[in-house]
């Protein structure tokens, strides 16, 4: 496949808001299919139970909002708008359940919406546990983790064993393993993997079986290999604070020609949440159990033990040799925005220049914010900082 | 008006006694670091007093530093500190107006300079923000010691055992500890014990007044006054005597005022002719309390149940802190709190208080940076305006950025909803209090 047969597709995947693709997957594997808003479910156990995990991250810009504002007061961000927009639309018919992850109060709240409106439906709200302790928050995460679980075999109607969580894990390993090497490249050689290519490649794992994902980006990495293209004099930057709603495609774009090279991010951060590989053993709910209390990235859901605020972030600077952060978070995003002051404190003692705006999944204008980290791009390459 | 402006309005002996125990808490506070007597900051909801208390520490608790703020004028000033600082205009504005306040000397309401926390005791109940908050407070206060208490949420309307032995293993194994080590002091199992039942009895006492408000006329208004009588239990009282005997004191003087048929106190005097009978959700703001609580009893309007008198604890519903089992109780009080109930269950309790207490219609007060409480409050609306039939209101404003409070906006809108009351009552052919009065 060329990069454009295969962008093509993740573009028809994104563009696709009456998920064609997961309608079609549950006739042909008879089989049913769970959805999930951002940041991170354990997948494996949806997958383990022979279903389709489905990433709901909002409509973007592609949906006008018709129902969905009668739900949310104008000073709530806009992601669960469109949610519920796609939902009251019957567009998320196809799902057999909604799993709604302990991110934030709104995400937290549209898990009990989501019961009223749907009460034929299976919407689950999965706690994570904020002590990392084994013991402790371990301990109440395999209670969860057993209890979604049983969830999926009643509503799989099958029975699933230690072996299909494995083999669900590996097909998740070798996942994560191609999405390091992605972004190797892309740190690497940042001009043969654009940051639209990026996102959209990353974008499909929300819809495509995991099987099929790894195999398109195996394919995307041996094609872009073969393209000619031009090396562009844009600074490298690390985006953070989208961890949720996330930005429309014509903003990444913009973000990009304004010359900023995104060589890493927390968009998409569900399928990079855990960067390496989760071990196969006869436990397979400790291994995602421990996976989680050990192996996960910091984002601004996640309490801080150690208070070290920014570090992560800064490492991903390191990491990927960048010259400055990017905070792009979504209007009204509690965590994303409470955050923010204390990963700057930590850059500016760092000496890691920044800049900062909000969006919102429907901005149509992006010519300021464009401006803005254009100047901010010229200002690094002039000065070295900003 | 209600009211009689003549009438001299009396402070009550409740009053006198929970201004004087505030005043003694914060001349604690005062003295605290020359005393050596540890501080800890923490949380209304989920707030574990007794066993603070049992510790002999002080607690502090920033939102209520930052609803006294607001209350003295001081929050615009504070939030727009927080701004200048980075804190962006679209968060909580507890937090923007609590680092504020820090920004500029820490001055505590009775002009005193708090004293810093040696320990965040970040209870994690109900609230995503409250991590945030106390992740940002151990920045400010140079990374102070800080321990969490997390509570899982009640995602399928009930407290699971799983959720309840989490709970209480990091109260023993985490918080205890931590404990200890800070106030250098052991854990006594017996004051924990002592502190408990008082609470239970002062929570008994509580019950009654709330639910007093099913008397017609009703005594109290469970809103605007209720969050004076919430005051001591949510806060730094709970489980002292002076709690106890405060609660016994409004206790009587509740039930005089129901011996007398007599209506709630306002600060211009008792309300004598009750003509509408509210639920209101939400919190109030802060900034103009008293205009915003002069615009419902100009109308003779009382409300008799609220849902913001239930953040820092549901007594109603059968909760006592238990002395018999210290540490699951703590862990039940944590759960139960009304925002860390589901949606679904919060429009159980509302639609059960409008019930109960025979009103006439429910009210939203949506605080516009408050994501806790405001998302999904459309859908309650919905659903309570469904499944009761009854008259619901939405009115928009911020706990404390004045910037969020539109005095003309809100009262043109309460108007519209007293109008809307009116019209459902003739609808049902009964008189409206319109035409009663
Ligand atoms: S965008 Fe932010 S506030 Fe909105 S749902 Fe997502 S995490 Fe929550
Ligand atoms: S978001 Fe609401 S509940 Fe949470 S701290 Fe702020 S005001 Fe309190």
């Amino acid at each position: 496949m060329t990069v454009q047969e295969i962008l093509r597709q993740c573009e028809d995947l994104y563009n696709d808001i009456d998920f064609a693709y997961v309608r079609d997957w549950k006739t042909r594997h008879g089989a049913g299919a769970i959805g999930y808003m951002p940041v991170y479910v354990p997948r494996e156990l949806i997958r383990a139970a022979g279903m389709l995990p489905v990433g709901i991250m909002g409509a973007g810009d592609l949906l006008e909002i018709i129902k969905g504002d009668a739900y949310f007061q104008s000073y709530i961000c806009h992601i669960p708008r469109s949610t519920i927009e796609m939902g009251v639309s019957n567009r998320l018919d196809c799902l057999d359940g909604m799993l709604f992850p302990a991110i934030c109060d709104v995400i937290r709240n549209l898990s009990g919406m989501w019961k009223l409106l749907f009460p034929g439906k299976y919407a689950k709200y999965v706690d994570f546990p904020q002590n990392f302790d084994a013991e402790l928050g371990g301990t109440f995460y395999r209670h969860e983790l057993r209890g979604l679980l049983a969830d999926f075999a009643r509503i799989s109607g099958r029975e699933i064993s230690n072996d299909d969580i494995n083999e669900a894990i590996v097909l998740y390993n070798e996942n994560r393993r191609v999405i390091r090497e992605l972004y190797a490249l892309r740190v690497e050689r940042p001009h043969l993997v654009p940051t639209y290519e990026m996102y959209l490649i990353l974008r499909a794992s929300n819809i495509l079986d995991v099987a099929e994902h790894t195999a398109l980006m195996r394919d995307y990495l041996t094609a872009t290999l073969r393209e000619e293209r031009p090396v562009r004099d844009n600074i490298r930057i690390v985006l953070t604070g989208a961890f949720c709603e996330q930005p429309p495609l014509g903003l990444i774009r913009a973000l990009e020609n304004s010359g900023c090279n995104i060589v890493d991010d927390d968009w998409m951060l569900g399928a990079r949440y855990m960067p390496d590989d989760i071990p196969v053993t006869a436990d397979a709910i400790g291994a995602l159990t421990d996976a989680y209390l050990t192996g996960t990235v910091a984002t601004a859901s996640k309490y801080e033990e150690d208070g070290n605020k920014g570090a992560y972030l800064i490492s991903q600077v390191t990491r990927s040799g960048a010259d400055g952060v990017i905070f792009a978070a979504p209007s009204f995003c509690d965590p994303a925005l409470l955050e923010r002051p204390m990963q700057q404190e930590a850059l500016k003692r760092e000496k890691i220049p920044y800049t900062s705006f909000k969006y919102s999944e429907d901005t149509g204008q992006y010519q300021v914010i464009r401006e803005q980290t254009g100047t901010f791009a010229d200002a690094i390459k002039l000065w070295g900082d900003a | 008006m209600s009211t009689t402006a003549t009438e001299s309005v009396q402070k009550e002996q409740s009053m006198l006694l929970q201004k004087d125990m505030i005043a003694d808490h914060f001349r604690r506070l005062g003295r605290a670091k020359e005393e050596g007597k540890k501080v800890v900051y923490t949380f209304v909801p989920g707030n574990l007093n007794e066993l603070i208390l049992a510790f002999d520490m002080l607690p502090v608790h920033p939102e209520i530093n930052a609803l006294q703020s607001a209350m003295r004028k001081k929050s615009a000033g504070y939030i727009r500190e927080a701004e200048k600082h980075g804190h962006s205009e679209d968060v909580c504005t507890y937090v923007k107006c609590d680092v504020g306040m820090l920004k500029s000397g820490n001055i505590g309401p009775t002009g005193e300079k708090l004293p810093e926390p040696d320990l965040l005791l970040l209870s994690y109940t109900g609230c995503f923000t409250f991590m945030k908050w106390f992740e940002i407070l151990r920045k400010e206060y140079n990374d102070c010691a800080t321990v969490m208490l997390h509570v899982p949420y009640q995602g399928d309307g009930a407290i699971t055992e799983e959720a309840r032995a989490y709970v209480v293993k990091q109260l023993r194994e985490v918080l205890v500890p931590q404990l200890e080590r800070i106030s250098g002091r052991k854990l006594d199992h017996d004051r924990l014990e002592e502190l408990l039942a008082s609470s239970a009895r002062a929570e008994e006492d509580l019950v009654s007044i709330l639910e007093s408000a099913k008397q017609k006329p009703s005594p109290i208004d469970a809103y605007f006054g209720g969050v004076y009588y919430i005051g001591p239990i949510f806060t730094a009282f709970r489980g002292r005597e002076s709690c106890e005997e405060y609660y016994q004191v409004l206790r009587s003087e509740v039930e005089e005022r129901i011996r007398m048929k007599s209506g709630p106190i306002t600060p211009e005097g008792p309300m004598h002719n009750e003509q509408y009978r509210l639920v209101v959700e939400g919190p109030p703001n802060w900034t103009s309390f008293r205009e915003f609580w002069k615009m419902f009893y100009d109308e003779s309007a009382v409300v008799v149940a609220s849902s913001y008198t239930k953040v820092g604890g549901i007594y109603d519903t059968g909760f006592r802190h238990d002395a018999r089992q210290p540490f699951e109780s703590l862990a039940d009080y944590c759960l139960g709190c009304y925002t860390n109930l589901n949606l679904p269950s919060r429009i159980d309790l509302l639609e059960k208080y409008i019930n109960e207490y025979e009103a006439d219609g429910f009210l939203i007060n949506s605080i516009k940076s408050c994501n806790s409480f405001s998302a999904g409050q459309l859908l309650i609306l919905n659903e309570l305006e469904k499944r009761t039939g009854k008259a619901g209101g939405f009115i928009e404003s911020d706990l404390v950025d004045p910037r969020y409070f539109s005095a003309a906006n809100i009262k043109n809108r309460l108007e519209s909803y007293f109008q809307m009351v009116d019209a459902k009552r003739q609808n049902r052919h009964t008189p409206s209090s319109r035409e009663r009065a």
